[in-house]
């Protein structure tokens, strides 16, 4: 057995991350864990994020070894969905008190792991480590194994404690759990060249049951996800598998690496979010299977369930199109699926002003690029009041990004929609996609905008007051000062042609349009067009009657 | 009255309770311009604000000091300053609240020390408040570190009064953690009418009451200020609300000398008669005639939904005082008080109304519904699976409430409020009736072996005949 340090170094040299990959010598040796920023740290810890890689397999017993707040304030709030058991919704913690600190709280655990037992006979428990037994050196692996002894059951240790580093660095400590002591134990009930694991899905409000009805169409089985709607069985049983593909390849490369090691598992990187993405999922899936063994003809089934699909869901978001001209969108996400949200989201027809790409690896960043051009506007760390100030300008139509930076768009008045972990809809498959374009759509075309944006009446009321009183009515009736403002006020900053010369000129020669101003000043007429046409409406201008 | 049980099982099941360290940062909520700390790992704050977020729907501030293994083995003093210097240049807070955790409690770290370091050798800090408050995560639960954190703010940022010289008009309000944001208003619009200008402490109505502000605020963007804090020494009174507040009005008591009272119910007709002649004397004003009307309003609802309450066997699992107020309530509208499960010790829950008190968890909650029959299911959201397994009306109270809208808004204090909450919990036993319960040819049979009760769940056309 291995010591978390040891654990710890191995993940942070794992080859197959790209991240990593592209590091050198020196800063692979400092790891990947970036320093946490005191008082500017957001985001969750180590123990949170092996939890959220594992609590979605559904039959088996989490308990969490530690004071109330590790479990009490964080239980049952992530959207994953199960088709079967619902023992993973209850939440099990040793909820460790003052005395347990002083004599050990490994006794308490033992207890916890027998009472757990006796009331729900689950078929596996998975304990989590958190920072304070890790602290007082409760040796939750010996726990651990004396229990699975004991009950003739599996016990794992999750050794996670939060203070070790990011989410991140916990969903990939609780794959290494996985690899240690439950992936291999098993064997499936029986086996088809057809069986795949799915690892990093988390089923997050159902949504990977919008993909399965096509993987059933084609015959092909998931003989494991890990972890969303998991089974212990299927996760132990998981080493028999045909091929596998990597769906959050930031949070679990590790499994699939050494999966693929171990057991000659080979693996993909895919995802299932947007229409070309999806495609190429199951294509990629075909071919791994096939060249595994699996018969030929998969390959071509594969691409006709593609066409009848794309065909359905292009057809379902053409009307869209047209809705969605010159709409703008501002992507704020984990970043890991960016690149295919960019690509789904343009499918629609959105024009994209940016996208965060945080935790994106630099192939992800070279993708962005490709779909949206050389100067895409990549975002590597917006603070809060950046995106309120853009949202604010109108430098975008749209946000769309996790819960914890809802309240910036909202509070900013703009629509907004949730495309992380706690959303409510699906957004993954052919399905999927269509209806995050539907939501799309609801938000940006709803009456309840325009309402909220005005004003209210005291405040309009005030505003009317002040202009009564403002710089612009005080030079409306002195006409030096209307002359001077006429001619600082630049219309065409192209070629710096000022609002006098242009006025002067409509009158001088009564010109009609914008063609004809250009002809007679120096105007470009391009960005300015909009100007020049409101001039013209509006001539003779307040200012220019007092400048007369 | 009641026998307070304590837990014996090793494992606690869905648990009920929540954490001191993030009742002690939602008192700092209550300020504005604060920005509460907590001094342990990421994870602690992180959890923290998730909930927040998710009950109130709104940005929340809530930061962390990110003790990291090796930070903790060595001691949080740096990370602290780093915290401290980093909120006040990007944040320019009014004031930073911090309040540690089991983590930084384990390894021992002397924060009070800490920062008297962290002054000394950051001049620009001289002004800004830091109010610390200990609130290890192994000890008590979220109410526990609402109370400590008032009282040490009363301790830290309270002025002595020293000329002596009061404003009757002026009243502290030190409401406890069970009250909304709404509940508060509701309180201050009272307070209003009989003419007295109150000060709460802290003020969430302030902070999160939902609303869009003007512009974008890292920090509270509302709430008592510091400098209002500073002059509660010269209010007329103090009233507290909950017997969680006692003690942070004593601290008040004592460093300035204004009386205090507890109110420890706000919700039912009683506790809000005693409530309103208080107000009518301090105020030397007689209570105002909406009121007159609202307690007529509240009789007649307590008429109107006795038909549905009377009776009702009510499982409620809250923190004490959420827990006292809701029960006697409850329990002067004729329920039977038949399962009490609360988080932590207080004066009041032996006071409850029922026979026993267990502090625990929901598991125990749910088995004592199942094993005693009760009809009604009082609690957080965390209540909602054993809601569903147990096929009894649910109605949500309490912090938190993450999968309904409107949890700041929800009210218990006052006739109106109070008022508000019987007809909620009343349409919520009809429309459960409505759905699974209607009566069929074949009912009265079973309907017969059911306790008394039942002579309260009578046909709608008996209810109607009562009304009319």
């Amino acid at each position: 057995m291995s010591s978390l340090a040891a654990t710890l170094q191995n993940i942070f040299d794992e080859p197959g991350c790209a991240k990593n990959g592209s590091k050198s010598e020196a800063e692979r040796k400092n790891g990947c864990t970036k320093q946490l920023q005191p008082g500017s740290a957001a985001g969750g810890c180590a123990f949170d994020g092996a939890k959220i890689a594992l609590q979605p397999f559904t039959d088996v017993a989490h308990l969490v070894h530690g004071p109330i707040a590790c479990e009490g304030n964080s239980w049952d709030n992530r959207g994953a969905a199960s088709s079967g058991a619902n023992l993973w919704r209850t939440a099990f913690t040793t909820d460790l008190s003052e005395t347990d600190i002083v004599f050990g709280g490994e006794k308490r655990l033992c207890k916890a792991i027998k009472e757990i037992i006796e009331k729900c006979d689950p078929p596996a428990i998975f304990v989590y480590q958190t920072c304070i037994p890790a602290m007082i050196g409760d040796d939750i692996n010996a726990v651990c194994k004396a229990a699975s002894q004991r009950f003739a059951k599996p016990v794992i240790p999750i050794n996670s404690p939060g203070f070790v580093g990011s989410k991140n660095l916990g969903n990939k400590l609780a794959g290494e759990a996985l690899l240690e002591y439950v992936i291999g134990t098993q064997e499936p009930d029986y086996t088809t060249p057809y069986d795949i694991n799915l690892i990093g899905e988390y089923n997050l409000s159902g949504e990977l049951w919008q993909v399965k009805p096509l993987l059933d169409e084609l015959g092909i089985r998931i003989l494991s996800c890990i972890s969303g709607d998991g089974k212990y069985r299927e996760v132990a049983s998981s080493h028999r598998a045909r091929a596998a593909m990597l769906v959050c390849s930031k949070s679990m490369i590790n499994v699939a690496r050494k999966m693929e090691q171990r057991y000659r598992i080979p693996f993909f990187e895919g995802s299932f979010y947007g229409i070309q993405d999806s495609s190429e999922s199951l294509r990629q899936l075909a071919r791994l299977l096939v060249e595994r063994g699996a018969p030929t003809d998969l390959l071509g089934r594969t691409e006709a369930v593609i066409a009848r699909e794309e065909a359905w869901a292009w057809a379902a978001i053409e009307p869209y199109k047209s809705r969605f001209e010159g709409k703008k969108a501002l992507l704020i996400t984990g970043g890991v699926k960016s690149w295919s949200v960019v690509a789904a989201l343009q499918e629609a027809g959105l024009e994209l002003v940016g996208t965060s790409v945080k935790k994106s690896t630099r192939k992800d960043k070279e993708r962005i690029k490709e779909l949206m051009g050389q100067d895409a506007h990549m975002i590597e760390d917006m603070t809060p009041r950046e995106m309120y100030k853009m949202l604010k300008d109108a430098k975008a139509d749209i946000m769309l990004s996790g819960g914890k930076s809802q309240f910036v768009a909202l509070k900013a008045v703009m629509p907004w929609l949730d495309i992380n972990q706690e959303r409510c809809h699906a957004y993954m498959g052919y399905v999927g996609m269509v209806k995050l374009v539907e939501e799309i759509d609801k938000s940006l075309s709803s009456p309840m905008w325009e309402q909220l944006r005005r004003p209210a009446p005291w405040e309009a009321l005030a505003k009317a007051m002040k202009q009564m009183q403002s710089p612009i009515s005080a030079i409306a009736r002195n006409s030096t000062l209307a002359e001077t403002e006429r001619r600082a006020t630049k219309i065409c900053v192209c070629n710096t042609v000022d609002l006098g010369t242009i006025e002067d000129a409509i009158y001088a020669h009564g010109l009609k349009s914008v063609a004809a101003v250009r002809e007679h000043t120096n105007a470009v007429g391009g960005c300015c067009q909009r100007h020049i046409e409101d001039i013209l409406v509006s001539e003779p201008s307040a200012l220019r009657q007092a400048a007369e | 009255m009641a026998i307070v049980t304590a837990p014996t099982k090793a494992c606690a099941v869905n648990p009920l309770k929540m954490s001191q360290p993030i009742g002690g940062a939602f008192a700092f909520m209550g300020l504005r311009g604060a920005m509460p700390l907590l001094h342990g790992s990421q994870g602690c704050t992180s959890f923290g604000l998730t909930l927040f977020v998710r009950h109130f729907k709104e940005a929340v501030p809530l930061q962390t000091t990110a003790m990291s293994e090796v930070a903790t083995v060595l001691g949080g003093y740096e990370n602290l300053e780093l915290a401290i210097l980093n909120i006040y240049n990007r944040t320019k807070p009014k004031i930073i609240g911090i309040c540690s955790t089991g983590v930084t409690e384990t390894n021992g770290d002397d924060v009070d020390a800490y920062l008297k370091l962290i002054r000394s050798s950051h001049p620009q800090l001289a002004k800004l408040p830091l109010v610390y408050v200990s609130t290890p995560d192994f000890k008590g639960a979220f109410q526990d570190g609402w109370e400590r954190a008032v009282a040490r703010i009363v301790e830290v940022l309270v002025e002595p009064n020293a000329n002596g010289l009061r404003d009757p008009s002026k009243v502290n309000v030190l409401p406890g953690c069970h009250l909304t944001p709404g509940d508060l208003d509701e309180l201050r619009v009272i307070l209003d009418d009989f003419g007295l200008c109150p000060s709460f402490l802290p003020d969430l109505a302030g902070s999160l009451d939902g609303r869009i502000p003007d512009e974008f605020t890292p920090t509270t963007i509302g709430g008592i200020g510091v400098d209002e804090i500073a002059s509660m020494g010269r209010a007329g009174w103090t009233i507290a609300i909950g017997a969680q507040m006692q003690r942070a009005a004593e601290v008040m008591q004592g460093k300035t000398g204004v009386p205090v009272r507890v109110f420890e119910r706000l919700c039912g007709l009683c506790p809000n008669d005693e409530f309103m002649t208080f107000l009518s004397e301090i105020s030397g004003r007689p209570i105002p005639l909406k009121y007159r009307r609202q307690r007529g309003q509240l009789a007649d609802a307590m008429l109107d939904a006795h038909f549905h309450i009377g009776g009702r066997k009510v499982a409620i699992g809250a923190e004490p005082d959420l827990l006292f107020d809701l029960s006697g309530m409850l329990h002067d509208m004729g329920a039977q008080v038949t399962a009490a499960v609360t988080t932590t010790q207080s004066g009041v829950i032996e006071r409850i109304k029922t026979k026993e008190v267990l502090i625990g968890d929901l598991e125990d909650l749910e088995w004592l519904a199942k094993t005693r029959h009760c009809d009604l299911l009082i609690t957080h959201s965390h209540g909602r699976q054993a809601a569903a397994r147990l096929k009894v009306p649910f109605y949500r109270t309490g912090f938190p409430m993450f999968d309904r809208l409107g949890a700041g808004h929800q009210l218990s204090v006052g006739y109106r409020g109070t008022r508000n909450l019987i007809f909620d919990i009343a349409n919520l036993v009809i429309a459960h009736r409505e759905e699974n319960d209607q009566p069929t040819p074949d009912k009265w049979r079973t309907a017969a072996g059911l306790p008394p009760y039942s002579g309260y769940r009578s046909p709608i056309g008996a209810d109607e005949g009562a009304i009319a």
